[in-house]
């Protein structure tokens, strides 16, 4: 199957990065996004894990569009996306125990993640699977890169640190609060105003 | 084991999860219909209805699919545990959403149109593996669908009702809509960590 043409699937890879990114201007996903970025290491390990999940299920379904009729799809893609986040959540299980278990319910959460079944339905079922793949590919990258922003900035003032690392100067007070979930929804909520502030302007 | 202290239990674990462990405010589930639908109360009511519904029915479900069936010697497969749960949940309600349009249209009428929209929400399946992560019985299972549901409700109309007022108010340009629900959301966590000395131990 002869590719669509270069410009479309680069068009849209770099639109998931930061026009259309899933954290700041789609508000997709949120639940991840509050729940595991009270540091930079879970955050990042949400971001590849339902990276894997976007781009393996995106694929799947664009191999299979051709036979996928009227209610069945939603079924279809839900149970793609199941089985994929299994596969994630084993893996993580295996190999990342200790992250595993500060995920917790959360990876599997990955399943009802509104991004996922989104760019199923917009991207997946209608185009081949070069511009799927590079569609899943930047949504997933810049929903990981809005997870590490907001990593970033809770890890930083709530412990003064940045993947463990202590950076912030000793007398620095520390923002118990940010790690909370009243400091995520905060820190997302002002991430937010300031998004919108920067896309009025241009 | 007597009635007293059966009741007893069941109310901590309703009051755990209605307000302490609250699912919007503490776990982070269902945040897009709370942001979403919670313009108007009286919207907010609907959907507030409809996933107290839907979460009694899913946990009760998934509970005996988790524990009588996939951890089942005979049967012994766990990892098929994701697929079963959204598969029936998405299942039940499709069928629950045609039952009630036909037998209870008035019921249809005020919460029906947001049942297909929580059938992917992160709140009823996040809902049932939070109970399965708590290792419920089944009563206790029961109570903590209808529990989480009512304090979604709970929470989802006194935002509702903030934003009704808030409409009036002169938010910023950039963070109007969803900048200043998160804002108040936020507020909102705050206050509800006072109910967290509720529960000992």
């Amino acid at each position: 199957m002869k590719a669509i043409g270069s410009s479309e699937a680069a068009t849209h890879f770099v639109r998931g990065l930061w026009e259309e990114s899933p954290v700041f201007r789609q508000l997709l996903g949120m639940c991840p996004t509050l729940a595991v970025t009270a540091a930079l290491q879970p955050a990042l390990t949400m971001g590849v894990a339902t990276t894997f999940v976007l781009v393996c299920s995106n694929v799947v379904v664009s191999l299979m569009r051709h036979l996928l009729q009227g209610h069945l799809r939603i079924l279809m893609f839900t149970l793609t996306i199941a089985a994929f986040v299994t596969i994630a959540d084993l893996l993580l299980q295996a190999y990342l125990p200790r992250m595993s278990e500060t995920l917790g319910p959360y990876v599997p959460l990955i399943i009802v993640n509104c991004i996922i079944i989104g760019r199923a339905e917009a991207c997946g079922s209608r185009k081949g699977i070069w511009v799927s793949f590079t569609d899943a590919l930047g949504m997933g990258i810049g929903f990981t890169f809005g997870l590490c922003v907001l990593g970033v900035i809770r890890e930083i003032l709530a412990d003064g640190a940045i993947w463990g690392y202590i950076i912030m100067p000793a007398g620095f007070e520390k923002w118990n609060v940010m790690k909370l979930p009243a400091g995520a929804f905060l820190t997302l909520g002002i991430l937010l105003g300031l998004s919108n502030h920067f896309f009025r302007k241009k | 084991m007597n009635t007293g202290n059966i009741i007893g239990h069941l109310a901590i674990v309703f009051i755990s999860i209605a307000l302490v462990n609250n699912l919007v405010l503490t776990k982070f589930l269902g945040i897009c219909p709370y942001i979403g639908v919670s313009r108007r109360i009286d919207m907010a009511f609907g959907m507030g209805c409809a996933v107290t519904f839907v979460m009694t029915l899913s946990a009760a479900l998934t509970w005996v699919i988790n524990n009588l069936v996939l951890m089942n010697p005979a049967v012994n497969m766990p990892y098929l545990k994701y697929i079963a749960f959204i598969m029936v949940i998405a299942s039940m309600v499709q069928l629950v959403e045609m039952y009630v349009r036909k037998f209870f249209p008035s019921l249809y009428d005020s919460f029906g149109i947001f049942l297909p929209l929580i059938t992917t929400n992160c709140a009823i399946l996040g809902s049932c593996l939070f109970i399965d992560l708590w290792g419920y019985n089944f009563l206790e299972a029961i109570v903590a669908g209808f529990g989480g549901g009512l304090g979604f409700t709970l929470v989802i109309c006194m935002m509702g009702g903030i934003r009704e007022n808030l409409a009036w108010a002169d938010v910023p340009q950039s963070l109007r809509g969803a900048g200043i629900t998160l804002i108040t959301a936020a507020i909102m966590t705050l206050a509800f960590m006072g109910f967290s000395g509720m529960i000992k131990g």
